[in-house]
């Protein structure tokens, strides 16, 4: 097992009382297993990565990391939603940002850098500054800097939620890749229930604010995963499953931010 | 890959300037040499330019630019190098922010000349109550900038820091530096430029060496062409030291695609 999490909760404290994000959350991930989440917008995904990750206390409950070997590999490593490279910093020194704070030395990783850089194709931007990249490659170069850190488990929230089509179903693919070569486990957060089923193991859903664990599926997909299984049936059931169970939600959300403007023109004028 | 030069040339921008003071020095050259009323209170370009050179040989000219830039590097350096500290902790601190916030504020509107006489009966009459006040001068945008770079990082960068478990002094050096520095160097350009006027200020109130003083020295002995010289020396510290900055900023800032300098 690679890590678990018991009866997590957590609340935010406002101007006015209080947010409650996450509401007694258990799960665990295995070594090397692939999780993915969905739920709706607000349901404290990015909450329940950055409580694994150790950004944020919880509230209650605990995060339970596995008995490993201290064999100098990081916890965990957190891609985020905006992937968050330093504008000031090239691709190269981004990428090896993650492992300059362990304190590795410079030419060892800058080296270490390098080789992933080149096997995602990117050397030719090695020296760019992130501005002059496109969002895809943004996107590529902050997983990149959680991967060669080698953590015990990858975090990723909605990495690839900003690419269109094309981008996001190649980028999947090599997110793959790279997962397959490595000895990482993932949780992987997305709002996109395909992308889900296509590349998890299992995957986590999620109820509206404050998130619950609602159900959890378990894909029936073999691997090594290749993407066509997106247009198998077993994965169109799993998607019409899913969207079953958020859609309630989906729906309530959707209703309260419809009505609320048709009830106050229904005032009477005097 | 031939043909197509889509990178816009370099200085392109720089030759309409040029052709603009050029004409504009021509016509008061013109103007000056061909009426008698023009020629006290504006002096032909020629006339300030020999004005300049005699000064420049006799040695005077670099005595008294050297007095001015003197008051000026001790005042920027000792009024510089707090506001980078102070507006590094106030961008990172909303404590300390908000507890030395009112006072930034309130100090900030005086002038600081006015300080001047206060200064000089503390601190006597030497240079010390002149640098202080330059210093002063220099201290206010410096602090102002640094601060609202600080707190225009993106609080992600803080966390991506965090999360790969950055220690604070690398955070420090890669994160807070770094992030702020596009607008440190936008305030030391304001700051330099703030602490240029108030040094020629204050030499034409209370110096007898210096730029200020030399203007004050030729308006008072009617030596109008004098004024001219010095002013344009004032003018062209000013122009130098922003093209200074704004090559270190291109040295200092690369990643920056539109250079806030
Ligand atoms: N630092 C914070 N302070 C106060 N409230 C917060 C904070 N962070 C998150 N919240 C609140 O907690 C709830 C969950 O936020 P979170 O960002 O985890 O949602 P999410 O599921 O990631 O949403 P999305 O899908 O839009 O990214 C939201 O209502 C949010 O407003
Ligand atoms: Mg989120």
């Amino acid at each position: 097992m690679s890590f678990r999490c018991e009866h997590l909760s957590k609340s935010f404290a406002m101007r006015d009382g209080f947010v409650q994000a996450l509401d007694d959350v258990t799960f665990s991930v295995g070594e090397r297993e692939f999780v993915s989440i969905v739920g709706p917008s607000g349901c404290g995904k990015t909450t329940l990565l950055k409580l694994i990750a150790g950004l944020l206390r919880p509230s209650a409950g605990s995060v339970v990391p596995s008995a490993a070997p201290d064999d100098g590999r990081p916890a965990s490593a957190l891609v985020f939603q905006e992937h968050g490279l330093f504008p000031w910093m090239t691709v190269l020194e981004n990428v090896a940002f993650g492992l300059e704070t362990r304190g590795v030395g410079r030419s060892e990783r800058h080296e270490r850098a390098m080789t992933f850089i080149s096997s995602v194709g990117l050397a030719p931007f090695a020296h760019a500054w992130p501005h002059q990249l496109s969002v895809g490659m943004r996107q590529r170069v902050g997983i990149g800097r959680a991967f060669v850190t080698d953590p015990r488990l990858l975090l990723l929230d909605e990495p690839l939620g900003s690419l269109d089509a094309q981008t996001r179903f190649l980028l999947q693919e090599e997110l793959l890749r790279l997962w397959t070569r490595s000895r990482s486990a993932v949780v992987y957060v997305t709002h996109d229930i395909e992308e889900a089923v296509v590349l998890g193991d299992r995957v986590l859903v999620l109820t509206g604010r404050p998130g619950r664990i609602q159900g959890e599926i378990t894909v029936p997909l073999g691997r090594p995963r290749k993407l066509e299984y997106a247009v198998d049936e077993k994965v169109t059931a799993l998607k019409w499953q899913i969207w079953k169970m958020l859609e309630e939600e989906a729906r309530r959300s959707l209703a309260l931010s419809t009505r609320e403007p048709v009830s106050s023109v229904e005032e009477p004028v005097p | 890959m031939s043909g197509g030069n889509a990178r816009p040339r370099r200085g392109a921008g720089a030759w309409p300037a040029f052709l603009v003071i050029a004409v504009l020095l021509g016509l008061w050259e013109t103007w000056a040499r061909t009426s008698d009323s023009a020629s006290i209170l504006f002096p032909a370009p020629s006339v300030i330019a020999a004005v300049l050179v005699r000064e420049l040989r006799s040695g005077a000219l670099v005595r008294t630019v050297g007095a001015t830039l003197g008051r000026l590097a001790s005042g920027l350096a000792l009024g510089g190098v707090p506001a980078l500290l102070l507006g590094l902790t106030m961008g990172f601190s909303p404590r300390v922010r908000a507890a030395v916030d009112p006072l930034v504020a309130a100090a900030h509107a005086i002038p600081k000349i006015a300080v001047l006489p206060i200064l000089m009966i503390l601190l006597g009459l030497g240079e010390a109550p002149k640098i202080a006040v330059v210093a002063a001068a220099a201290f206010f945008p410096l602090l102002i900038s640094t601060m609202s770079g600080v707190r225009h990082i993106s609080p992600i960068h803080f966390e991506v820091a965090h999360g790969y478990g950055a220690s604070a002094p690398r955070v420090f050096w890669r994160v807070l530096v770094p992030g702020s520095l596009p607008q440190i160097l936008s305030g030391v350009r304001l700051a330099f430029n703030a602490a240029l006027l108030i040094t020629i200020a204050l030499e034409i109130v209370a110096a007898r060496t210096g730029l200020g003083a030399t203007i004050w020295l030729a308006w008072q002995t009617m030596r109008v062409e004098e004024l001219y010289a010095s002013l344009a020396v004032t003018s062209f510290l000013g122009v130098g030291f922003n093209a200074i900055l704004a090559f270190a900023g291109r040295r200092l800032v690369p990643w920056h695609s539109t250079p806030e300098i």
